[in-house]
């Protein structure tokens, strides 16, 4: 239960986002919960110190949303805007100027979808806004695949953070691409990585976090859940477990039985 | 403070003279419900509402289901509590409120949602694609399974305020004056004031937010169906009720948004878009209106009733208006006629009134 665990140079096990560090490797979506009441009850269980809120639906005309942000802000954690639902890069660049302007923040989630029943990253159009939104001032979290390729054109486009999908928006279905993930955790060693998206047991969670992956990023698994926040205290302690894991370096896994307990020589101190 | 005359002798002619002088601000169904409920029990009533009729506020857009087995798959059991009482109430004191129950359906590729919806709550039947066929014989071969939940009924929100407005006036002479906005005092004189005004009483509640819904109404002669029927989906779930005549109401989106009255294309696109996956008939349905209204909300979405100095606030009723409004409204006269305190609706000490 202890996030603080420090670390080989005595530090507080803490991820760095675009320089902002949090001890809470688990970032929850807003979107779907009962009421706000529950919804604050769980991200106070939680622990997470990072919120995604979708812009789009809840905007309208400028400020029409203003009494649930508020119940956010109240919360005292910091809000990662998202364009969740947007499928062209001026959407998603229109929303994520009006999330700065709203939450006075660089930061943003950056969602292009390209395909309505996967709801699957437009990685061609995901690029393109990350390069706009950069080189606009923006910290970009862009929503991609486990695609190594668009992931090294994501860092070229400014990105310091990558979040690539577990499996489909909403579809629980847990880490799709195993081999993937770890590849990309390979590939980046430095970059922080989030799993966003497809999450629906801790123990999924509790699987990217052991694979190396920085933070994992949910929404569904929690909001929709029958107690949510007795969910988001459920995946805070897999992703403590996952995290703590790595950090303790996993034994190897190999071919042979390797007894725990000497078989040849028993007894050999004890007479 | 007088005491209670008893039910229903407080008709125009026989009201007590020292008679309680209640003014309900507000005249949509939780304005309504609470007139209706403080003249019941003897009060001298009066209702004040800015609009130019009753029920033009939420109420107008509301989709009039009594459905408190489905609502509570996602609602506390409160408003299933609550709503049981208030099914019966409009049973009883409103006509044409047909006992068809509603229908929950979903395309097979939604099924977990489906499994997930008949987890979460109680009061249904499961029922495969020759069930729904004899329920709704325009749905025959489009449906694999779904849930019917018999004892659930619907009603047409505008014509049972209508009902219950005359109701009001015919029945017990409530003074009932709209485009009115208390300033002429009508407030003043009252022993005491139920303010029902929806989200226009933030001034008052601080915690209360709007949560914007929009709706449609089509037409079309192509389809009928007997009863609500709610279709699953991930992300856009929709209700059908039918409202007689070929005239369905299409509701309704969930935004936290307190913006009155705009309705998007998107959101418009998608209510469609799941009616036409319903039936293809909807896609050649007429367009008859298409509305939007802001509810108001508790942070809990759960309704409240509060009491300060003699004004007592029935608020809060989200997206179960008619649901919860005559529970409520009961509450609300056995508070102040009774001194009853309802905890679990009430989340302030009333006794330091």
């Amino acid at each position: 239960m202890d996030a603080l665990t420090p670390n080989a140079a005595g530090l507080a096990d803490a991820v760095e986002f675009y320089g902002t560090r949090v001890t809470s490797r688990l970032l929850l979506g807003t979107a779907q919960y009962p009421s706000p009441a529950i919804l604050s009850e769980a991200i106070r269980a939680s622990g997470a110190e990072i919120v995604t809120v979708s812009l789009r639906r809840e905007s309208g005309a400028a400020k029409a949303g203003q009494s649930f942000w508020q119940i956010i802000r109240d919360l005292g954690v910091k809000v990662l805007p998202n364009t969740a639902g947007c499928k062209t890069v001026k959407e998603a660049v229109t929303t994520a100027e009006m999330a700065r302007d709203l939450f006075d923040t660089p930061w943003v989630k950056l969602e292009v979808i390209g395909e309505d029943d996967t709801l699957q990253p437009d990685v061609f159009g995901l690029v393109e806004a990350a390069r706009i939104l950069s080189r606009d001032g923006f910290q970009v979290f862009p929503y991609t695949t486990d695609d190594l390729v668009v992931a090294e054109k994501l860092i070229a486009a400014g990105c310091e953070v990558l979040m690539p999908w577990g499996a489909p928006i909403g579809s629980g279905r847990g880490l799709n691409n195993p081999y993937g993930l770890r590849s990309l955790r390979a590939h980046f060693p430095r970059v922080p990585l989030v799993v966003d998206a497809g999450i629906g047991l801790p123990s999924h969670a509790a699987a990217a976090m052991e694979m190396g992956y920085d933070a994992v990023l949910l929404n569904t698994a929690v909001a929709k859940a029958g107690d949510p926040v007795r969910m988001a205290r459920a995946f805070a302690r897999a992703i403590e477990a996952g995290r703590e894991a790595v950090i303790a370096d996993p034994m190897e896994v190999r071919d042979m039985a390797a007894p725990s307990t000497p078989v040849m020589g028993r007894g050999v101190f004890g007479e | 403070m007088t005491s209670p005359n008893g039910a229903h002798d407080g008709a125009v002619t026989g009201r007590a003279a020292n008679a309680m002088r209640v003014t309900v601000v507000g005249a949509g169904v939780a304005g309504l419900t609470c007139a209706h409920a403080f003249a019941q029990r003897g009060a001298q009533v009066t209702v004040i509402e800015r609009r130019s009729g009753s029920g033009q506020g939420c109420s107008w857009y509301a989709g009039g289901m009594l459905a408190p087995w489905c609502e509570r798959e996602s609602a506390e059991p409160l408003i299933a509590e609550l709503g049981l009482e208030s099914l019966d109430y409009w049973r009883r004191e409103v006509p044409d409120v047909p006992n068809e129950g509603s229908l929950v359906l979903a395309q097979p590729r939604d099924l977990p949602d489906l499994r997930r919806f008949s987890r979460r709550t109680e009061g249904y039947e499961w029922v495969d694609g020759a069930r729904i066929a004899a329920l709704e014989p325009d749905l025959e071969g489009r449906f694999d399974q779904g849930l019917f939940f018999p004892t659930e009924a619907h009603l047409e929100p505008r014509k049972a305020l209508a009902a219950l407005t005359r109701r009001l006036t015919d029945e017990f002479g409530i003074d009932m004056r709209f485009e009115a906005d208390g300033s002429d005092g009508a407030g003043d004189e009252a022993d005491l004031v139920v303010d029902c005004r929806g989200l226009a009483a933030r001034d008052q509640l601080a915690d209360l937010r709007g949560v914007k819904g929009e709706m449609l109404v089509l037409y079309s002669t192509e389809i009928a169906l007997k009863r609500p029927v709610r279709m699953l989906h991930p992300r856009i779930p929709v209700y059908i009720v039918p409202r007689g005549d070929g005239h369905f109401m299409i509701g309704a989106t969930s935004i936290e948004n307190d913006e009155r009255g705009r309705v998007t294309g998107r959101s418009m696109l998608e209510l469609l878009g799941s009616v036409y996956a319903l039936h293809p008939a909807f896609g050649e349905a007429e367009i008859v209106e298409i509305g939007a209204d802001v509810r108001p909300a508790f942070p809990d979405n759960l309704p409240r009733l509060r009491r300060r100095g003699k004004t007592i606030y029935v608020n809060g009723l989200y997206r179960h208006g008619f649901l919860a409004a005559p529970a409520l409204a009961r509450r609300a006269a056995e508070l102040a006629f009774d001194g009853t305190r309802f905890p679990e609706v009430m989340d302030e000490d009333p006794r330091e009134w």
